[in-house]
């Protein structure tokens, strides 16, 4: 028996061409899910560093507007003469951080990763429906970073409008040096970007939906598949819309047409462009773009509901509601596009409708954060790294949360709109919520991808540093954003009112660049394991997904013999009768007679019989109790 | 037992098959939502403001190429017919003429350009309704390019003698797409005669 295993394993192999693997086909042009991960991880992490060292970069300028920093002119050149940024290139520097944060770190590096780590691993399938359409993806979203990247090496610099691109700004060349070729680039790097996101996407949900292992039912599924799949529909349905809206915008800048451009004079200059209407992008933009904030988080939802179960050694509660509410948020991420646009003159009963579909997704949300303390209540947690950044994913998702409620109001949104209130709101709620999920995920899931351990002190001082950190970093700016300080100005010495806060961007500066460097401790870790880590254990956190379940060297196949057959529900911990305290998915109910509840068994009489024969057998008592 | 082996092996297969074919679907969901797209694009623009609008009779061109690709449906459907029943020369026959059909088509559509363009309905255009037709028919073209070359994979299958099983395959997802495309230019050309 073994030995016929065993030749079809081999059979397996040579059927997919990759028994003699060269170095090419294993670590560059691999069509592996488990490589292919962790190129997306390494890829997203160094993005993630690049848009981070932006980040401080226009932070120095917001925190001493009036002070040279000799240095940065000996990298920056002529964009800080004088070690002073320039103001174009602060535009540029807050449009790039935006845009590699958004959708090159948390998109791409959160998606692409653990979609295609755990999608086939927690399944049960060999690989995903198309490796070559998934390595595609993989080298598309690298030739967009690589470009995205490039565009700091023009002489016109890089794009300069927002990551939200509106025009008239960024379809007009002449009007910002960002807007030349930096822009062109921009766009050239997000078109190679949507289609790398699609193909992945595609592949995501066409794996789901028909290479689930036998027994794995769509409520059998981990909450993480969960969230996967539904952020794949969710990118699927909006990133072809972006398509659209920059091709209209592609021919607006260099053909000539009139699509977004009306009545414009620049420079001196009056544009021949009539008759567009620039809200015309916003709305196809953001029908993309707050899907896009739901993309983000999702997966981080999903990551976290997964890991916060296993740390607390409970089954995580309200399965079907989490479900149900990712559902929800799935569904209402498409109808509140328009609260965006509350002051670009909107009709206010549109406003209206936006607003109340807007506030509707606080029920999901709070159904999330509920079921995720109700979880944690009275667990046997364990304090692992990946948990701690589990928690801490909930304490911004709670914190950020309650501030979306605020701005959902069309009326108090004409007051807070494009201030700080905005900004902190965002970093919180999506940013550093999906961080904190993507990190929580690269500590939990590491053994699996690199088969050893990080390092856990380390992991404690990155957790404590980046979560003091962003909080110092985010929280000043909501009070900010209350007195009126508006986002993206890139100097608060003109104006008297906004004195006071000089000496509060100072301190939020402090603490970017201390939370900067906390994440050295990460590097050194992530970088570090690889090599020098403990050697994992197969299934070291005890956990009951499939993933778990396949040896720590990689296979192509994952599995060495026949895919394992999965029998419950993912969240089996610490249940009463069974001697440990999970019970992996693979382990039927006939093993587990003493732990075994009515409701199991869905309804089948067979099994009900038996149980209730083998109760009567081994627990005469309960038996006893049961009928006094 | 080795039979069993090789049972599951081939059902491993098959559901990767599956898989495949149910990717295309979800990319013609994803194409589908580019064209919604432009379409309520177009009408928030044209609604926008008085003295926006196409503004012009579509010319009988657009009609012809609506018939052309009408009937390299039927063509595609034959050849597929054709392959299930292993009559291969039948199914060249029936391919080549699809893709003749496309190609008859994409001339057509760059013919309907050039009676729009004599008619001053240009590209560059204040009116970007006008503009809009351009784009609807343009990107649709560039979809036909990349459905020529699915059907010409399909044709140099056939000639190849690949495995009858992979040449179905070719062939099934190659009709599905063509269908689309098809369809996909029956929505545009009524949507935009609706508005013209």
């Amino acid at each position: 028996m073994s030995q016929i295993t065993l030749s079809h394993s081999e059979e397996h192999h040579e059927a997919h061409g990759h028994h003699h693997e060269t170095f090419l086909s294993k670590y560059v042009f691999s069509q592996d899910h488990k490589m292919i991960a962790k190129q997306f991880l390494i890829t997203g992490i160094i993005m993630g560093v690049f848009a981070m060292f932006l980040s401080v970069l226009f932070r120095l300028q917001l925190g001493w507007p009036d002070k040279d920093f000799p240095i940065l002119e000996t990298f920056l050149g002529k964009w800080a003469e004088g070690g002073r940024i320039k103001p174009e290139f602060f535009l540029s520097l807050v449009t790039i951080h935006g845009t590699i944060m958004v959708f090159f770190v948390l998109t791409a590096g959160l998606s692409g990763t653990f979609s295609n780590l755990l999608i086939p691993y927690q399944l049960g399938a060999r690989d995903m429906a198309s490796p070559f359409m998934n390595m595609l993806s993989y080298w598309f979203f690298l030739t967009a970073c690589v470009i995205m990247i490039g565009s700091f090496f023009v002489e016109s610099g890089p794009a300069a409008a927002g990551w939200t691109i509106y025009p008239p700004l960024s379809a007009v060349p002449t009007a910002i040096s960002g807007s030349g070729l930096g822009m062109t680039l921009w766009l050239t790097s997000m078109t190679l970007f949507i289609a790398s996101q699609v193909l992945g996407g595609i592949n995501y949900i066409s794996t789901v939906l028909n290479m689930r292992t036998k027994g794995m039912d769509f409520w059998k599924m981990p909450l993480t598949i969960w969230a996967f799949f539904l952020t794949a529909i969710t990118g699927l349905l909006s990133f072809p819309v972006l398509v659209s809206a920059v091709v209209l915008l592609i021919f607006d800048r260099s053909f000539g047409t009139s699509f977004y451009l009306s009545d414009l004079v620049v420079q001196g200059q009056i544009l021949p462009n009539e008759g567009g209407s620039p809200i015309l992008f916003e709305h196809l933009f953001w029908f993309l773009g707050h899907p896009e904030v739901y993309i983000v988080l999702m997966p981080a939802l999903g990551l976290t509901s997964e890991v916060i179960s296993t740390n607390s050694r409970k089954p995580i509660f309200g399965y079907h509601a989490m479900v149900y509410s990712l559902i929800g948020i799935t569904v209402l991420s498409f109808i509140v596009w328009g609260h965006h646009m509350f002051v670009t003159g909107m009709n206010p009963f549109l406003g209206g409708v936006f607003m109340i579909t807007t506030l509707i997704i606080a029920v999901p949300s709070a159904v999330k954060s509920f079921n995720y303390l109700a979880t944690l209540w009275r667990g046997n947690i364990r304090f692992t790294p990946a948990m701690m950044f589990a928690i801490g994913m909930v304490s911004f998702f709670i914190s950020g949360g309650l501030t979306g409620i605020y701005l959902g109001n069309s009326s108090l949104d004409i007051n807070l709109h494009d201030t700080y209130f905005v900004v902190a709101h965002f970093h919180l709620v999506m940013g550093s919520a999906s961080i904190f999920g993507m990190l929580c995920g690269v500590y939990h899931w590491y053994p699996k991808m690199f088969g050893r351990l990080m390092d856990e002190r380390l992991g404690y001082l990155h957790f404590w540093v980046t979560f003091i950190g962003a909080y110092l970093v985010f929280f000043p700016m909501h009070f900010m954003g209350i007195d009126g300080v508006p986002r993206r100005y890139y100097a608060f010495t003109e104006f008297p009112f906004m004195a006071k806060w000089l000496t509060v961007n100072t301190f939020i500066t402090w603490a970017a660049i201390f939370a900067a460097l906390g994440q050295v401790a990460f590097l050194v870790n992530f970088f570090g394991s690889i090599r020098w880590g403990k050697k994992a254990p197969q299934n070291p956190w005890g956990s009951n997904t499939l993933e778990w379940t396949t040896p720590v060297k990689h296979i192509h196949g994952n599995w060495p013999g026949e895919i394992p057959t999965v029998h419950r529900w993912p969240y089996d911990y610490s249940k009463p009768g069974h001697e440990e305290d999970f019970i992996p998915q693979t382990v039927p109910f006939s093993a587990t007679m003493s732990s075994n509840l009515p409701h199991d068994f869905e309804g089948n009489p067979e099994a009900e019989r038996l149980q209730k024969e083998w109760e009567v057998q081994n627990k005469p008592e309960e038996q006893k109790d049961l009928k006094g | 037992m080795l039979a069993m082996v090789q049972n599951t092996e081939n059902k491993e297969d098959l559901s990767t098959l599956k898989a495949r074919k149910f990717s295309l679907w979800l990319g013609m969901i994803g194409m589908f939502m580019m064209f919604a797209a432009l379409s309520s694009g177009f009408i928030v623009y044209t609604e926008g403001a008085a003295g926006r609008g196409i503004k012009t009779i579509l010319p009988t061109a657009f009609l012809y190429s609506t018939l052309l690709l009408m009937v390299s449906s039927l063509t595609m459907h034959l050849a597929y017919r054709a392959s299930r029943q292993l009559r291969f020369s039948l199914q060249k026959v029936w391919l080549l003429l699809t893709i003749a059909l496309g190609v008859g088509f994409f001339f057509m559509q760059f013919h309907a350009w050039g009676i729009l363009i004599s008619r001053g309905v240009v590209f560059i255009n204040n009116n970007a309704s006008q503009s809009f037709i351009y784009i609807f028919t343009g990107m649709h073209l560039l979809h036909i390019f990349a459905g020529l070359l699915v059907l010409i994979r399909a044709l140099v299958g056939v000639l190849r003698h690949i495995p009858q099983s992979r040449n179905i395959f070719r062939m099934e997802t190659a009709a599905i797409f063509w269908h689309f495309l098809d369809i996909l230019w029956i929505y545009i050309y009524v949507f935009l005669l609706l508005n013209q």
